[in-house]
């Protein structure tokens, strides 16, 4: 028998093939450990009741029973989605904003891309101390600065009406990577098509219907569905100003689940509700994609 | 052809200055809010109307938190500074992830980049999955795991997963800057006769220092500002990273506004400082990755 049961040529794609799986190892290792086996896992237990002070139990459906009936992950998942769907649109809409402004040829636009970027560098811990102070009803800057036009002092935080409002005013501090991926995006349209809009005889309106928008769609899209992704996951906020108060008004679905797991300790349960916000994101991501591909345009290379 | 500014024109280009300085006024004032409060006795704090340069300021504030929570020891004596012990902790941690974030971020993104093997865009495909799954429906699971492996109260979940190839946004990043290095380099090297590893440690590494003081960049701050993190694995006050120790100070010293806001210097500073120094390095990084994302 011949020593090469394989051709040296698919010898070397062995070779090669093995290289790369080498080299990736890391990451697959990675995936397999912290993606695969707990989202494994995961739906195992949502079968299952555990406290951690005993052995898990099984307990077929009724995770998924008390689930339904448990108003409390339905008002969380109202406000996450309040949060979301208006907390996100808003957030892009000043960022466009400010990037259309910047991309004219303003002087000190490095100055402001800073100041307007700073926020989103700083850890949120620092964020919601700091406007937790913001907000504050008797001494807060913001109820002092409304002061001056006659306005009460307004109980933001402890209003349940106001709570998630306030929250989203704090998120439209931290835009500065939407920002700059949409000044990048502006940056990216090359001035032809401007000039040939310009030609046709279009005023500044028309030229940011038909030349801007289409072009910056593509960026627009990115940032919307990171936006989503990331709005949907809401935590720390919630948890150091206003605990999901008030009267749960902020009880946002991360929030719930952290509870059910580590104050609670329902693994079952929690891993359930992780499982339920989990698919909801991705359907919301999948929805999105595919009306991406009616209002997306992407220039042919 | 003559061009005239009209009066339109520029009262619309002093709009919108006028504008951005507002806005830009807005978001720096919370900056200013806090460097001030930091420098007050807790009376002056909330004052009307308020006092946005402090008259006297209070420089002790600053010496006196380091000792203003301790660690250790008994209540009355002894013990170390908290806030010290925190910010070694955040160095430490912040340090170790970023170092398993390059190391295994660049082997990987190599791997998927210029090597040609079968199940390559497979495994990137992958890469792609792993960055839009909600973090949220691996939190519990992991922690569980962690719990078996009795790593609780430990740094190590908080490093050993991007020693695992980092996280798959910085894989995608370092991918995405491999391939504008051209192919010949590849080639050449290996007409020389170099092996894998050799092209990527002499020809492709030395090359790539802007990718990787982009993603190096990214993953400090991304370790520095966790919280979520910390909060479910760390336990004891002396192992805290300043993100939650801060969290403890504001909840147990709450009515101490300056304590805590010199606390919130102390964890806004280096990542200040850090932003300066950065970036144009940070800011192309997240072009790439926004404009790539289409």
């Amino acid at each position: 028998m011949s020593v090469s049961v394989l051709s040296s040529r698919s010898r070397r794609q062995l070779t090669k093939d093995l290289q790369g799986v080498l080299y990736a190892s890391p990451f697959l290792l990675g995936f397999v450990a912290w993606r695969l086996y707990p989202m494994v896992y995961s739906v195992w237990l949502t079968f299952h009741k555990w406290d951690l002070l005993s052995s898990p139990r099984y307990v077929g459906l009724q995770n998924y029973s008390t689930m339904i009936a448990d108003g409390r992950v339905w008002l969380s998942l109202a406000n996450t989605a309040y949060y979301t769907f208006i907390g996100v649109p808003l957030n892009l809409a000043l960022a466009l904003l400010l990037a259309l402004i910047l991309n004219i040829d303003l002087r000190g636009k490095s100055v402001y891309r800073t100041i307007f970027y700073l926020p989103s560098v700083t850890p949120a811990v620092a964020s919601a101390v700091i406007w937790l102070q913001i907000f504050h009803a008797e001494f807060g800057i913001l109820n002092g600065f409304l002061a001056n036009f006659g306005v009460p002092p307004i109980k933001w935080l402890w209003d349940p009406d106001l709570a998630k409002p306030a929250l989203i005013l704090m998120s439209m501090w931290s835009i500065g990577p939407q920002l700059v991926i949409f000044l990048a995006g502006l940056q990216g349209i090359p001035d032809v098509l401007y000039e040939a809009a310009k030609i046709d005889g279009a005023g500044v309106w028309r030229q940011f219907t038909n030349v801007t928008v289409p072009m910056l769609s593509p960026v627009v899209f990115f940032n919307l569905v990171m936006g989503i992704i990331g709005s949907f996951q809401v935590f720390t906020a919630a948890f150091i100003m206003t605990s999901g108060g008030p009267q749960n008004a902020t009880l946002f679905s991360v929030l719930f689940i952290y509870r059910n797991a580590f104050e609670y300790f329902k693994m079952g349960y929690a891993s359930l509700l992780a499982w339920v916000l989990c698919i909801i994101i991705l359907l919301f991501t999948f929805v999105q994609f595919k009306l991406g591909n009616s209002w997306v345009y992407y220039e042919a290379a | 052809m003559t061009k005239r500014v009209s009066v339109a024109r520029l009262s619309g280009r002093l709009g919108l200055h006028l504008f951005l300085i507002l806005m830009g006024f807005t978001f720096a004032l919370p900056f200013f809010w806090v460097a001030s409060t930091s420098l007050k006795l807790p009376g002056r704090v909330f004052t009307y109307p308020i006092e946005w340069i402090p008259r006297y300021p209070e420089w002790s504030n600053y010496r006196d938190i380091f000792t203003f929570v301790k660690a250790g020891g008994t209540e009355a004596s002894g013990g170390q500074s908290a806030l010290l012990l925190w910010l070694r902790n955040t160095l430490y941690l912040t340090t170790m992830g970023t170092l398993g974030t390059l190391i295994s971020s660049v082997v990987v993104a190599y791997s998927l980049s210029r090597l040609q093997w079968r199940g390559r865009d497979f495994v990137f495909s992958l890469t792609l999955i792993s960055m839009m799954l909600p973090g949220v429906v691996t939190l519990i699971p992991t922690f569980l795991i962690f719990r078996d492996l009795k790593w609780i109260n430990t740094y190590l979940p908080l490093i050993v997963p991007y020693w695992t190839g980092g996280g798959a946004f910085y894989i995608f990043m370092l991918r995405q800057f491999f391939a504008t290095l051209p192919l010949e380099l590849d080639e050449a090297a290996i007409v020389d006769g170099a092996g894998t590893f050799r092209i990527l440690w002499q020809i492709l590494l030395p090359l790539a220092k802007p990718g990787l003081a982009s993603v190096g960049i990214f993953s400090f701050l991304f370790h520095y500002n966790e919280f979520m993190g910390p909060l479910i694995y760390i336990n004891s006050l002396d192992k805290y990273p300043i993100s939650v120790g801060l969290r403890y100070v504001a909840g147990r010293y709450g009515d101490r506004w300056p304590q805590v806001m010199v606390m919130v210097m102390f964890s806004l500073v280096p990542v200040v400082i850090l932003f300066f120094f950065t970036q144009k390095t940070f800011v192309q990084g997240i072009q790439t990755t926004g404009i790539a994302g289409r």
